[in-house]
Formats: C-alpha cells, sequence, structure tokens
C-alpha cells in the first residue's frame, strides 16, 4: 500500500534531543528527520520513550539538550501553543477528546487558531461571527464526511465506543488543516476492520492533502506496509533508522524487540 | 405527538446552527417571553413581583454568571457574592459620582468593574484547578468585603458601609413601582441570557468547556489557556456584577457588604448544582427553585400549622430549609449530577415518543 | 518591653494556630484516606460540641457525655460514609466535595433542630488566663489553656501517627488513601475502612470541638473554623498530619504578627484574610504544600 507522492525535503528536523524526568532518562541524544510529505514511523519495545518523543516535537516536554528544526526555523524547545500556529498537530495515546462536547464540537475546536472575532462579536452573533461559524463548519463537515462520521455528528463523545472516538480525534486534528501530523498508536485497541479502515484514511490524508505524517504504532503489519521510513528508539536511544525492510533486518532491532540484554 | 420532529429538516448550516431548531421550542420560548414582558406585568401582584419574580430574575443572572466560569469553564468559584457586591457598590458610585449617568450605564460600568477584580482574582487559576483555586476565590471573597467596609470611599463614608440605590430614571420614566423594576430587570436579565446562549454556542463556549474537559490537550490544540480562563473571569464577574447591581437598584433598595457573604456565594452555587452545570436554562431553573423553595416551605408549615394548631417555629423552619437544601444536594449530585436541566432534557425525550411508549 | 511583646503576640499566634490545626487534622484524615475533601467538617465540630455541651447541661457527667457524643460521633460517621459517599465513589473528587457541602448544611440544620440554637459556653478545667509565674517573671502573657489546647494536640497527634504507621489498619488506610481499587485488589474491605476514617475523623472533631468551645463558644460561627483550616491545609499539604501541624502553627503565627504590626497600617480586620492571602501566595509557588506531594500531569 504505497502511495505515490513526491517526498521532498526534511521538514522536521530533530538533534541531539535528551529528555529526563526526574531521575528516569526518557530520551537520550536521539536525532532524526523527517521529511516533507512521507509516512514515518517511530517504533520500539514499551517504555521506548516514542510518545516522549512526540511530546517534545509538539512542545508538550521541553529537553533538557537538542534541537528541533521545523520549516527552517530552530529552537531548543517549542511551546505546544506555537507548535499547533505552525502546522503541527497531533492525536494521543489516551484519547485525549473534550468529553463534555460533541463529536462536531470537539471538531471544531481544531479550527480554533483559524477563527479571528473576538467574543463580542460572537456573543452578539453579528455578521462576521456569523459567517465565520458557518464557514468553519463547512470545512469541518469536510472533514467529517472524509472521515465517515457523519452520524454521530450531535453525539457526545463520552458515549462513542473506543475505534469512533479514535476517528474523532483524528478528525479534530485534521480539522487543523495541520503541514505535518502526529499519531500516537492510532490503531492501538483495534480490531482488523477498523485497523483497515485507520489506514486507509491515514494513507488518504496523506495522499490527498499531502500531509506529512509521524506515527507511532506497535502493529508491524501496519508499519512495514505505510510507512516511507522507519526509526526504532530503545531504551531512549535510536538504535535504527531507516526504510521498513531495512530496518526489519537490523539484528540490533531484532534484539530490542527480542529482550536481548544489552 | 406534539413534540414530533418528523418533517423538520435542516437544509442549512445556518437554520442548524439556531438557538431552537425545533418549532414546538420555538413556540414555546415565544410564550414564556410573551408572558414574561407582558402578561405577568399587568396580572401579577405587588408581593408575587417584588419578593419573588424581581429577585429570581437577579439571581438567575448571578446563577448564570457562575454557570460561565464553573459549569462551561471548568473554574471553580466561591467568590460570587463578592463579584456582585463590587458590581452592586460600583454601580452606587459610578450613579453618585457622574452627573447624568443613565441608570443602564451605571450597571454596565459596576458589571466592568467587577470583571475587572474577576481577572484579578482569576489569575491564580493560571497556575492552579479544582478546590485549590476555590480556596483561592475564597481569598476574593473575604478580601472584597473587607475592603468594602474598611474603605469608606465605596459606601460614600456612611456608617456601617452601607449604601442605599439612588431612583432609576429611564427616558424621564422615573422606576419605582414593582411593575418597573420588574421590567427592567427582566429586560437586562433576558439580554444578557441571549448573550450568554450565543457565546456557549460559538468558538469561544468551545474554549471554555475545553479547557474544562481537558487543559492540556486544549494548550496542545492552540487554544490559549491564560486568555480563555481570564476571559471566564471576566464574563463571568460582569454578569455577577451586574446580577449584584440589579440586586441593590430593583430589589433591596439599601444593601451593605455583609449581604454579599460567603453564605450568597454558597447559594448561587446551589443553584447551578441543583439546576444544572453547564446549562443556561439549568441557570434559571435552579435560581427559581431556590427562590421559591423557602416560600414553599414557609407556606407549607403554616398550612400544617393551622390544619393541626401546633405552632412550627420560624427557627425550625429555617434549619429544615437548611437541612432539605443539603439533603437536595446530596441527592442530585448522585442521582443527576446534571441536575435539573437534564431532567428537563429527558422530559423533552418522552415527550418526543409521548403518547407512544417507545 | 517591645521583644515580650513580641514573644507574647508570636506564641499567641502559635497557639491559636493549634487550634487551627485540630481542625485541619479532621480534614487531613478523610482526605488522606478516602481523597475526598470534607468541607462538612467545620459542621462536625459544631455538631460534636453541640451535642457534648447540651448532654451536660442537661445535668450528665462530663464523663459520660464524652462517651455518648464520641458515639454519636462514630455513628454519624458511619451513615455520612454509607449514604454521602458510597453513592458517590466514582466521581469526580469536585462533586464529593459539593456533596460535602451538601452535608454541611444538614449537620448545621440538624444541630439547631435538635439542639437550638443559643450559644453555650464550656467549661474543662481549666481556665483561660495567663501562667502566673510568667507573667509576674517575664512580663509574657501566655494562657494556660493555651497550653493545655497544645498538649492535647501534641498527644493526639502522636497517637495518630502511631496508628497510621505502626499499626495493620493504619498501613490499610494510606494504601487506600493512595488507590482504591489496588487496596482492593489486595483484599483491603474499603467499605470498613471508610467507615473507620470518618469515625476517627469524628473523634477528632470532637476534640476539636471542645477546644474550640472553651475559647469561642458553642455557637453557629464555630462552623467557620473549617474555613480557616482551608489555608493550613494549602500550606501543609492536604495529605500530612505533620502538614497540618506545621501549617497550622505558621498561619497562626503569621495572622497575629500581621493583624498586630501590619493592621495599623491598614486599619486593621486583616485577620479576616491574611491566612487566605499567604495561603495563595504559597500555591502560587509551591502548590503542593509544603509537606503534601507533588502531582505530575501526564498526557
Amino acid at each position: 500500500m504505497q502511495s505515490q507522492r513526491k517526498i521532498g525535503a526534511p521538514v522536521l528536523v530533530v538533534e541531539g534531543v535528551s529528555l529526563s524526568f526526574g531521575g528516569v532518562k526518557a530520551l537520550q541524544d536521539v536525532s532524526f528527520d523527517v521529511r516533507e510529505h512521507e509516512v514515518r514511523a517511530i517504533i520500539g519495545p514499551n517504555g521506548a520513550g516514542k510518545s516522549s518523543m512526540l511530546n517534545v516535537i509538539n512542545g508538550v516536554y521541553h529537553p533538557q539538550q537538542g534541537r528541533i528544526t521545523f520549516k527552517g526555523e530552530t529552537r531548543s524547545d517549542m511551546n505546544s501553543h506555537e507548535a499547533a500556529a505552525m502546522g503541527i498537530a497531533r492525536t494521543f495515546q489516551n484519547i485525549a477528546l473534550f468529553k463534555g462536547m460533541t463529536v462536531l464540537d470537539n471538531i471544531m475546536t481544531g479550527r480554533n487558531l483559524k477563527m479571528r472575532t473576538n467574543f463580542l462579536q460572537q456573543a452578539l452573533w453579528i455578521g462576521p461571527a456569523k459567517r465565520e461559524e458557518l464557514e468553519h463548519r463547512r470545512k469541518v463537515e469536510e472533514v467529517v464526511d472524509f472521515l465517515e462520521i457523519q452520524h454521530i455528528r450531535k453525539t457526545p463523545v463520552g458515549r462513542l465506543p473506543y475505534g469512533l472516538q479514535k476517528r474523532v480525534e483524528l478528525a479534530r486534528a485534521l480539522a487543523a488543516e495541520p503541514e505535518v501530523l502526529l499519531l500516537d498508536e492510532p490503531m492501538a485497541g483495534m480490531n482488523m476492520e477498523e485497523k483497515q479502515d485507520m489506514c486507509r484514511f491515514i494513507l488518504d490524508v496523506n495522499d490527498q492533502y499531502g500531509t506529512t505524517i509521524v506515527l507511532i504504532e506497535h502493529d508491524m503489519g501496519v508499519v512495514m506496509d505505510i510507512s516511507d521510513r522507519v526509526v526504532v528508539l530503545d531504551y531512549g536511544r535510536k538504535i535504527a533508522d531507516g526504510t521498513p525492510d531495512g530496518v526489519r533486518g537490523d539484528q540490533k532491532v531484532i534484539d530490542a524487540y527480542l529482550g536481548v540484554a544489552h | 405527538m406534539l413534540y414530533r420532529e418528523a418533517g423538520q429538516f435542516k437544509t442549512s448550516y445556518a437554520a442548524d446552527q439556531q438557538i431552537f431548531p425545533i418549532l414546538q421550542d420555538r413556540i414555546g420560548v415565544i410564550a414564556v417571553l410573551v408572558l414574561a414582558f407582558v402578561v405577568v406585568p399587568l396580572v401579577a401582584d405587588q408581593y408575587w413581583l417584588g419578593a419573588i419574580l424581581t429577585p429570581f430574575l437577579i439571581f438567575s443572572l448571578a446563577a448564570l454568571g457562575l454557570n460561565i466560569l464553573t459549569g462551561y469553564a471548568g473554574q471553580l468559584s466561591l467568590g460570587t457574592a463578592a463579584f456582585m457586591a463590587v458590581g452592586a457598590f460600583m454601580a452606587y458610585n459610578v450613579q453618585l459620582r457622574i452627573p447624568g449617568m443613565p441608570i443602564i450605564g451605571s450597571f454596565i460600568l459596576g458589571g466592568l468593574c467587577a470583571a475587572a477584580v474577576g481577572i484579578v482574582f482569576g489569575l491564580p487559576s493560571l497556575r492552579i484547578k479544582g478546590f485549590y483555586l476555590a480556596v483561592a476565590t475564597l481569598a476574593c471573597q473575604f478580601f472584597v468585603l473587607w475592603a468594602l467596609q474598611r474603605f469608606g470611599w465605596f459606601s460614600n463614608y456612611s456608617s456601617s458601609g452601607v449604601i442605599t440605590a439612588q431612583k432609576m430614571v429611564i427616558l424621564g420614566y422615573e422606576l419605582d413601582s414593582p411593575q418597573a423594576k420588574y421590567l427592567l430587570t427582566l429586560f437586562v436579565v433576558a439580554g444578557l441570557a441571549l448573550l450568554a446562549k450565543n457565546l456557549v454556542r460559538s468558538e469561544t463556549g468551545r474554549a471554555f468547556m475545553a479547557v474544562r474537559d481537558m487543559d492540556v490537550a486544549a494548550g496542545v490544540i492552540g487554544i490559549r489557556l491564560m486568555h480563555t480562563k481570564l476571559l471566564a473571569f471576566a464574563i463571568s464577574s460582569f454578569y455577577c456584577g451586574v446580577s449584584g447591581a440589579l440586586y441593590a437598584f430593583c430589589y433591596l433598595g439599601t444593601v451593605e457588604p455583609e449581604a454579599f457573604n460567603l453564605d450568597l456565594s454558597f447559594r448561587v452555587l446551589f443553584m447551578i448544582i441543583i439546576g444544572g452545570v453547564g446549562s443556561i436554562l439549568g441557570s434559571f431553573l435552579g435560581a427559581g427553585f431556590i427562590t421559591l423553595f423557602p416560600i414553599f416551605l414557609s407556606v407549607l408549615s403554616q398550612t400544617i400549622s393551622h390544619a393541626t394548631g401546633m405552632e412550627i417555629s420560624h427557627a425550625i423552619v429555617s434549619n429544615l430549609e437548611l437541612i432539605i437544601f443539603g439533603a437536595l444536594i446530596i441527592f442530585f449530585l448522585i442521582v443527576e449530577p446534571h441536575g435539573l436541566a437534564r431532567l428537563w432534557q429527558i422530559g423533552k425525550e418522552k415527550l418526543r415518543l409521548w403518547p407512544f411508549p417507545h | 518591653m517591645e521583644f515580650a511583646f513580641f514573644i507574647e503576640v508570636l506564641a499567641g499566634g502559635l497557639l491559636a494556630g493549634v487550634m487551627y490545626s485540630l481542625v485541619a487534622l479532621g480534614f487531613v484524615l478523610i482526605y488522606k484516606a478516602s481523597g475526598v475533601f470534607n468541607f462538612a467538617q467545620g459542621a462536625m465540630v459544631f455538631f460534636a460540641a453541640l451535642t457534648f455541651v447540651s448532654l451536660v447541661e442537661r445535668g450528665w457527667s462530663f464523663w459520660l457525655a464524652l462517651v455518648v457524643t464520641l458515639a454519636v460521633m462514630v455513628v454519624l460517621g458511619l451513615a455520612i460514609e454509607k449514604v454521602v459517599l458510597r453513592p458517590l465513589v466514582n466521581q469526580a473528587p469536585i462533586t464529593l466535595f459539593m456533596a460535602t457541602i451538601g452535608l454541611t448544611f444538614v449537620l448545621e440544620g440538624l444541630s439547631q433542630l435538635v439542639w437550638g440554637s443559643q450559644p453555650h459556653g464550656l467549661e474543662l478545667g481549666v481556665p483561660d488566663v495567663p501562667i502566673e509565674w510568667l507573667s509576674q517573671k517575664t512580663n509574657i502573657n501566655i494562657s494556660q489553656f493555651d497550653l493545655f489546647a497544645s498538649a492535647v494536640a501534641g498527644i493526639l497527634v502522636a497517637v495518630l501517627a502511631v496508628f497510621f504507621q505502626k499499626t495493620r489498619i493504619g498501613r490499610a488506610l494510606r494504601a487506600v488513601a493512595d488507590d482504591h481499587q489496588a487496596a482492593l485488589a489486595v483484599g483491603i474491605p474499603l467499605k470498613q475502612i471508610w467507615g473507620i476514617v470518618w469515625a476517627v475523623a469524628g473523634f477528632v472533631a470532637l476534640v476539636a470541638g471542645l477546644m474550640w468551645g472553651v475559647r469561642n463558644g458553642v455557637q453557629y460561627a464555630l462552623t467557620f473554623v473549617a474555613l480557616k483550616a482551608l489555608p493550613v491545609l494549602i500550606l501543609g499539604g492536604f495529605e500530612s498530619i505533620a502538614g497540618a501541624i506545621i501549617g497550622g502553627l505558621i498561619i497562626g503565627a503569621s495572622e497575629k504578627l500581621a493583624e498586630v504590626y501590619l493592621g495599623p497600617y491598614v486599619g486593621g480586620g486583616i485577620e479576616g484574610w491574611f491566612a487566605y492571602v499567604i495561603a495563595l501566595v504559597f500555591l502560587l509557588f509551591r502548590p503542593q504544600g509544603l509537606f503534601g506531594e507533588k502531582i505530575i500531569e501526564r498526557v
């Protein structure tokens, strides 16, 4: 299931990033790059630091060392608001949806950076506010159609089954029209059918919108199938980096997964 | 049968965005508005207007304010009465010191002062949450009352900080009858309720709810937490401030800082718990309940007194009131945490099917 | 002269702080064991004091009244756990907090319904007068009663500390406080534990009620001591007995010192809110308090 778009120059570069919490070293001197329009997978055994890596990229955690370069701008740490404004969107391992709101409202929050009217205009529901709301509603409905969740738009998110919640979270990320999409285990807890649907959506996003995708995934079949390049982390360090086939055959990677002492 | 939505299709997003998309709802709301604006002033007596309906509206506004902050934005506040006090006293001072200021202007300025105080005491919310934040708002509650009593300027140097609200004149008409005060209050409350309804369905409302539900995630998708939280405090305090001003001008007439004590903050909190946290309608239902319930109890006790010949003292009634309030809070939290508003929604769902069972 | 006065104010403040700690202890107990912030602790203090004093006034002997009141508090605690907390066991902490606010009202109304609402004086045999020899020797006035209250608090804390650290039940309580599910998984009888905790909290409330009752008289205003305990808890951390004591001492001392030395500049009366301001400042820099546990939010 390889897609055929042109993979461009590196749009996101991670250099020498180290992160620790108290005494725990989550990441140690990790460096890799992500090219525009590609699908990059980050894999590794549990506790390898994969989620922490995503959190560093979009500014939720601040690394003690290292730099991130995104779209040419280099920083020693990202601020999550800036990351969102610059075009990075993400989903979370444990679903970070707003449980008190409906599906539609949740996805609409993804548009918040694009909304310009202030609260006064919105309270009075005058021209600009009304127009803006309806315009963004249109955009959101496009995403809803794309991910085939029309039938649940008015359902409170807390009532949905896990698989659908994950899809709604993806919708919210897509609503922001991001350039880079960070997906943290988007297929976790899904059955075969749901995984196939999700793969299809991810590839469609990459295909139709050219969005660069960085995803963490445990299912090797999925990783091999849809990614262009793979980074392998173990105990916070990078142990391999290359094409899926290249990485699959790497002895270090096999050892890491089989738990060989090192 | 009456409440069927079948056949009411929305063909545009604009139609879907209406406040009352269902025709029967619209008719119902218009009926209530006609009742409130036209029928009631004509038929209701002094007592009902002055002692029940006007305070009901005033408290609904305060509950609305607290609901915006606590129900929608998730910032627990126990300082509601303090914001009301600021609104009341500042409206009084504006009216006193700025000649020719229209009364609505005084209300608005009183509200804006309350909003400013709200922003200052909302600053801790940027670092703390939950009941720690509640403690910070308690600090506000105590401090504001102390300041209003301590600095004579607020009460124009009267003894014990008492202020007497000035007469209200709009376009040459003096508003001193219960009908006039009721209508002014109704006008203000209805207007602000409409604005609130629009606000909570807009991006600002969504930002509030996002911060309430999971603020870390909200920050990650680009919502500015500081801006959102402080805005919630500001708007909420504005509403409470205006409510306080109405409390002084259209209801009590004479107020002192003590009238805005912690007890009042708790009352308003109870209104939103019972009425429904995070619901505009709930603010009204809760306020109505808490305003009417003591009256209901005292009427009940009087009836029982007359029927059985036993004297039920006022103290007993007021203690019973405390007990029943407390028990109701607990009851609602256990059985229906979303309060009367949710019960109303459930009722409407049942009404959709009526007279069919399913 | 200056220095003696300072010592007097400081000592007075510290001892007042001990009184706050007594109330804060009740909060800590319940929070430690069930994660619930029991706003009704103040009402429990009031209820306990009122029950005791009313029994004594009806001619019951001191010890009999004490034992009966204790029994009543224990029963009350068990009832609260069963009727209010158990149905709400999986709800958000905020919901439980609001339920305890409702509980406060119920207890206040109940207390006055049953026992009436006139204020009562309370005597425990230790007069609230300065210690003679100290006043004469150093010109420093420290109340005998304050010292007595501190001694009582000290004993109470020691007993509780031993209880929590050394006994099996104490360990179970700490386990439950940490993680309900895990405690259940290792077979700790949750409901019993909660019942015990609330009963102990009731006992602590009784002690606090007696001390405060002597100091301020047993009247409705007693319920407001709970509000004074909040800044103490913030300073000391919600889960620490040591924190409740030290927090109480700090708050008590700062309050009195501020009133005496800063008060004149702003017209007095700052005792009402100064403690909260200290708590607020603390919250901004160290939200978990001196001894509380830092919570790291992970996404």
